[in-house]
């Protein structure tokens, strides 16, 4: 049972350690291609195992919960981890086209599957002490990332956000040390009870609150945010592709993990907060979005008010809403993912980013047009796509608490959104190129044009699927708003397993 | 930096440093230390040294690539997991080798490893900021 539970994390790193090895040659690209399929399989193997039998578990170096570190994976982890390893795929093969030798030399296929392990390490981990290692682990990869570009620029974001993140991480490391010292465990399974046991609530919610700080900061909700648009736009795109769509979502995660799992004994503080920020995250982000001109500033902005509906779904903590914003995460990583690689197609083929300075895509290369309304509209919730179950589910849930005026908010949020969207397609794709150049997809190199256009394909193609048969998408989230709301058989798998 | 103090204590204190954090990762397995915190402290010793004498020399004491040695030490704590596979036990499992009076085990290994990544890690990051800022 470990083995099936620490594999997608470990073949990330040998993956990485070839890559580096190989980084001279042709071969080291492959190995981080060859990696992302084996980590793939593993996270199938993983998902069909949880399918099979519920939670599962598994304890690293023999030692029981909960003293040692204990691996889980429930519905929400085992979609997660698959779900990062699509997206590992889709953009080391998309990579092939943009990172040039320079970047390979410098380490950059080692840095991306390290960054894909720790992503996938905090997705699996069921200790508080190990999230904050892998937390350091994405730190420390991302910010290799970040600089890898060399330009001047990039440095000045990935230290903004280095300098964020590590207030944050260091106010993680703060609370959990309190916790540890109030409680005597760390293990999340162990903690739910020690934490409602414990005579002391007030120094649980001022952790709580610590905690919510720190995950906040890293999935960039108001008013911790601020980071995001200064550095995500700075790097290559298929960094940033990878970044939009997993690391804010590793926070989005930590807080849905630990606001149902642990910090629950004081809904009435805790989620009441939560409620404010996701809708004041929904509005600062997509009112941001639309006062920038840089297609990757867009974006990156857009993904501040998405981040807000998961964290609504979460602060609404009923069944409907908690499943609201588990399809709503894993419809918005395919997306916002694929929308980044677009954006990086159309960099490449215009010559700029800079909204004003490009245009034409819509004439000279009908197929990326097509491409890109099938992620943008599904972002801005349009039926039939993705994005529209993904907020119907949230609205209602709203609407059924009598919540009217949240469900108002994410409303005009999704309107503002299609404002965003209607902004990028009549400037890039619409209007004519400025400089009457005439972008063409036959302009690209033909491998290059294969590497780039084939996984945004296939992302496209699952934002369709999921659009069009939502039902088996939102029964499964539906079962892992089940295991977050109740975790009896999450904790009953963690210290059940260690008696065994 | 122009300080003689720093430039002459560094020398020692660079030594220092790394006697020190081969202490604290040995000491770490039934103790407060391990892999994390003494490369941590190696580092240290090699950052104060590249502020004393400058980025280059500092490379060039270390003699190999830090990020080579971040990589080996990625590549000794995973293989060090693995290896509790052939016993057919959890990931990470120790497996240990009793030479009379010496105790080996995969756990050392993986310290070890883990001591090698952070050194590595954290040198490449220091490096290349103060070469580019």
């Amino acid at each position: 049972m470990s083995w099936v539970l620490a594999l997608p994390i470990m073949i990330p790193f040998v993956t990485a350690v070839l890559a580096f090895l190989l980084r001279r040659s042709r071969m080291g690209d492959l190995a981080s291609v060859g990696g992302s399929v084996a980590s793939l399989v593993a996270a199938v193997v993983l998902i069909a195992e949880v399918l099979d039998q519920g939670v599962i578990a598994g304890q690293i170096g023999g030692w029981q919960a909960p003293f040692g570190i204990t691996l889980v994976a429930d519905h929400l982890s085992a979609a997660m981890v698959l779900i990062t390893a699509i997206i590992g795929l889709s953009v080391a093969v998309w990579s092939l086209a943009e990172i040039g030798p320079t970047s390979a030399r410098f380490g950059y296929h080692a840095l991306f599957q390290s960054l894909l392990g720790g992503v996938t390490g905090a997705f699996l981990t069921g200790d508080l002490f190990n999230l904050y290692v892998w937390f350091e682990v994405l730190l420390i990869s991302s910010f290799g990332l970040l600089v890898i570009g060399g330009r001047k620029s990039a440095i000045d974001g990935a230290v903004k956000y280095v300098t964020l993140n590590l207030i944050a991480t260091v106010l993680f490391l703060a609370g959990a040390g309190l916790l540890y010292g109030a409680t005597g465990t760390l293990n999340m399974a162990d903690l739910r009870g020690a934490v409602a046991a414990s005579p002391d609530q007030g120094l649980m919610t001022l952790i709580a609150m610590m905690l919510m700080v720190a995950f906040g900061m890293k999935a960039a909700v108001f008013p911790l945010f601020f980071w995001l648009p200064a550095s995500y736009h700075t790097p290559h795109y298929a960094v940033s592709a990878v970044f939009a769509g997993l690391l804010t979502k590793v926070g989005v995660y930590a807080l849905l993990r630990v606001f149902t799992l642990i910090f629950v004994g004081d809904l009435g503080y805790t989620h009441e907060i939560l409620l404010w920020v996701s809708l004041l995250t929904m509005l600062t982000g997509v009112l941001g979005a639309a006062a920038q001109s840089d297609f990757r500033k867009i974006l990156s902005f857009h993904i501040i008010s998405q981040i807000g509906y998961m964290v609504l779904g979460l602060a609404l903590m009923t069944p409907l809403a908690v499943m609201g914003a588990v399809f709503y995460l894993l419809h918005h990583i395919i997306v916002k993912t694929n929308l980044f690689l677009i954006a990086g197609v159309s960099q490449r083929l215009t010559g700029s980013s800079d909204l004003y300075a490009i245009g034409g895509l819509y004439r000279t290369a009908p197929l990326l047009a097509a491409l890109f309304i099938i992620p943008a509209f599904s972002l801005a919730g349009f039926p039939p796509l993705s994005g529209f179950w993904a907020k119907f589910v949230i609205v209602r849930a709203s609407l059924d608490l009598g919540e009217w005026l949240v469900a108002g908010v994410a409303l005009l949020v999704g309107l503002l959104t299609i404002f965003s969207m209607t902004k990028i397609w009549a400037e890039a794709f619409w209007k004519a190129h400025p400089d009457g150049r005439q972008p063409a997809l036959a302009d690209l190199p033909r491998s290059a044009r294969w590497q780039m256009m084939v996984p945004i394909i296939a992302l496209a193609v699952m934002t369709v699927l999921i659009g069009a048969f939502p039902s088996a998408f939102l029964e499964f989230a539906t079962k892992g708003a089940e295991q977050l709301l109740d975790p009896a058989a999450y904790v009953a798998a963690v210290l059940g397993e260690a008696r065994r | 930096m122009n300080s003689l103090i720093l430039s002459v204590g560094a020398r020692f204190l660079t030594a220092l440093f790394l006697l020190f954090s081969l202490f604290v990762l040995l000491r770490g397995h039934n103790s407060p230390g391990g892999g994390f915190i003494g490369g941590l402290i190696g580092a240290a010793g090699f950052v104060l040294y590249s502020f004393a004498a400058g980025v280059e020399a500092a490379r060039q004491a270390l003699r190999v690539d830090p990020r080579a040695i971040g990589v080996w030490g990625m590549a000794i704590a995973v293989l060090s997991g693995l290896a509790s596979a052939l016993a057919s036990l959890d990931p990470f499992t120790g497996l240990w080798l009793i030479l009379a009076d010496l105790a080996l085990s995969t756990v050392l290994v993986f310290d070890i490893g883990v001591y090698l990544a952070v050194f590595g890690a954290i040198l490449t990051l220091v490096f290349a900021l103060e070469e580019t800022l």
